[in-house]
């Protein structure tokens, strides 16, 4: 029952403070130029006369671009919204009244985990549902895997949702923020040597990204949402930015989860051992 | 009869350390059911450590404390326990109403008692008129009020009111005195820390002095508090001897030139005194006997240095 209640509570606030209702209106603003950007490509390729096999791969390079964006958006979201609620509440005195009931402290913060869990996968589907919606409509295609890269893409966002919660159980507020969007950036950075290593052919800088992946598999989950998402033919002559030769592998998504469950862990059990 | 069973706090050698820094060095006190505690001490004594010791929002280096007979931070005990903390921070987006249901609902009360329980509670702490407010549009006053009500939710067994009129006007004050006395009436034991001592020795029965992280006095109010008395003493021709001899009866002794301010713990050693300072040659000149306050005790107990 109180992980229900934080979870509503966490939710609530959310709704409450204008958050959700700001970041759906952002989310519309940017389906808007994507819809935009859509229609007058499209004009301009039946002006030129372009085939129709070409239209579809460059519609499908635009789902995935429009998902990428939806991507960073959904990392941005996942850590400037989560960052404050342990860390800030700890800090403030809000939790004191809140930790004093007849509810255990795991309980507290694994309703807030769920509560965020709830806004975040909202936010996602409808971002995501939002971008396949309007290439369907203006091209008539979607996402390949669209499932897959929907729960690639949210699960990347609950990762960043632990480590954010882990972080704010030993951390203030800012270095937490610091700490969450530098890991990211960390593993972001050594996707894209990765990615240059398996191009080129250079073993050492292709270990450079697999060990950021190790430290933080964010990223790594995203390129596989990619990779899921796109054509088999973007995917396969690399004419699209997120086009890969060293695709994440489902061991690299096993090891994700368990990274969002030792995350978790961690905050749980440092939350529930710390003076407040 | 098992005699943690009659006390609402016992704590044993509690001691907390934050970082190399002695916040609470040995704390041990003893509450008993049913009465109204001051827990007294200057700032940086440790009397905030100490009381999220003992409901288990710090956890203490060593000791330990049995809160309603059961270890500190158990987590049913909390049932039976309110709390408003001395920075009262609440979710501010959240109406008086809705924050006492969330708390409510937290405590696992009944929906339709807790729907009564909330407006029984807003009529009683004056707070019906600004139901639908925010409270982040709160005075500091009124979110005492509402943070009171909290802690009153349960129908607790035992509150700890950690300043609960710092922020509050006269009548807000005399509303927070009367509602300790119904909840006392009512048999709840209420832990009052408070730097306003005029309240707590109208509001209290009993009171812990602490200093230094410990508690350096325990003693009844109307009673004992009666008994010892102070004394202004005008005698000239007194000498630093004859002056330390006066220890053999007052509890302080403090000399402005010709004037001695004593605490003795009855008035009826006031002959022996005159008696003792006529006898080594001091020429007396008044000798007044006053109830000493609480504001002064305190001052005599912990000084000016009793934080951490």
């Amino acid at each position: 029952m109180g992980i229900l209640i934080m979870a509503g509570v966490t939710f609530r606030e959310a709704v409450r403070k204008k958050l959700v209702w700001m970041a759906l209106a952002a989310g519309a603003g940017f389906l808007t130029l994507f819809a935009i950007g859509l229609h007058y490509q499209a004009k301009d390729f039946a002006a030129h006369g372009i085939s129709p096999v070409l239209r579809r791969e460059i519609a499908y390079a635009m789902v995935t671009m429009g998902l990428y964006a939806v991507d960073l958006l959904a990392v941005l979201m996942t850590i400037l919204t989560s960052v404050d609620t342990l860390s800030g509440e700890i800090a403030s005195g809000t939790i004191q009244a809140v930790a004093t009931k007849p509810v255990p402290r795991w309980k507290i913060l694994a309703g807030k985990w769920w509560g965020f869990v709830a806004m975040l996968t909202t936010y996602i589907a409808i971002m995501v549902g939002g971008v396949n919606a309007v290439t369907y409509v203006m091209a008539g295609v979607t996402a390949r895997h669209l499932v897959s890269g929907l729960l690639l893409i949210w699960m990347e966002s609950i990762v960043l949702l632990s480590v954010t919660f882990a972080f704010g159980t030993y951390f203030s507020t800012l270095t937490s923020g610091v700490l969450a969007l530098g890991l990211h950036g960390l593993a972001f950075l050594g996707g894209w040597i990765e990615q240059f290593g398996a191009i080129t052919q250079t073993q050492r800088a292709i270990s450079v990204g697999v060990i950021a992946s190790v430290l933080m598999p964010s990223e790594a989950l995203w390129r596989r949402a990619a990779f899921e998402m796109q054509s088999p033919l973007a995917n396969a002559m690399r004419i699209s930015p997120f086009s890969t030769l060293s695709v994440p592998s489902p061991t690299m998504v096993l090891y994700a989860g368990v990274y969002l469950a030792v995350a978790l862990a961690i905050a749980v059990r440092r939350f529930s051992r710390q003076d407040l | 009869m098992n005699r943690s069973f009659d006390l609402a706090i016992s704590t044993r050698a509690l001691r907390k350390v934050f970082s190399g820094k002695v916040a609470v060095r040995n704390l041990t006190l003893e509450v008993p059911r049913g009465e109204v505690f001051g827990f007294l001490g200057p700032n940086g004594a440790g009397k905030s450590t100490s009381v999220k010791m003992m409901l288990g929002l710090v956890f203490p280096t060593s000791g330990e404390a049995q809160i309603l007979g059961c270890p500190a931070g158990d987590v049913k005990t909390r049932r039976r326990i309110g709390f408003l903390p001395e920075h009262f921070r609440f979710y501010d987006w959240l109406t008086p109403a809705e924050l006492l249901k969330l708390h409510g609902r937290l405590y696992g009360i009944p929906h339709a008692e807790l729907r009564e329980r909330v407006s029984t509670l807003l009529d009683l702490v004056e707070l019906t008129p600004h139901h639908d407010k925010r409270l982040r549009d709160f005075s500091k006053g009124m979110l005492q009020r509402i943070g009171l009500a909290q802690a009153l939710l349960n129908e607790p067994d035992l509150i700890f009111l950690d300043e609960p009129t710092s922020g509050l006007d006269p009548g807000g004050r005399r509303l927070v005195r009367d509602i300790i006395r119904a909840q006392r009436d009512r048999g709840a034991t209420v832990l009052l820390n408070s730097h306003l001592l005029g309240e707590v020795e109208i509001t209290c029965d009993c009171v812990a002095f602490i200093k230094h992280g410990e508690v350096v006095e325990t003693r009844k109010l109307n009673g004992a508090m009666e008994e010892q008395t102070g004394v202004s003493l005008r005698a000239g021709n007194l000498t630093a001897d004859v002056v330390n001899g006066l220890s053999q009866w007052a509890l302080s002794v403090r000399q402005e030139s010709e004037c001695l301010m004593l605490s003795v713990t009855s008035g009826a050693v006031l002959p022996e005194i005159v008696r003792y300072l006529v006898a080594k040659g001091a020429d007396v000149y008044e000798v007044t006997p006053r109830k000493i306050s609480l504001e002064e005790r305190f001052l005599e107990i912990v000084g000016n240095d009793g934080g951490l």
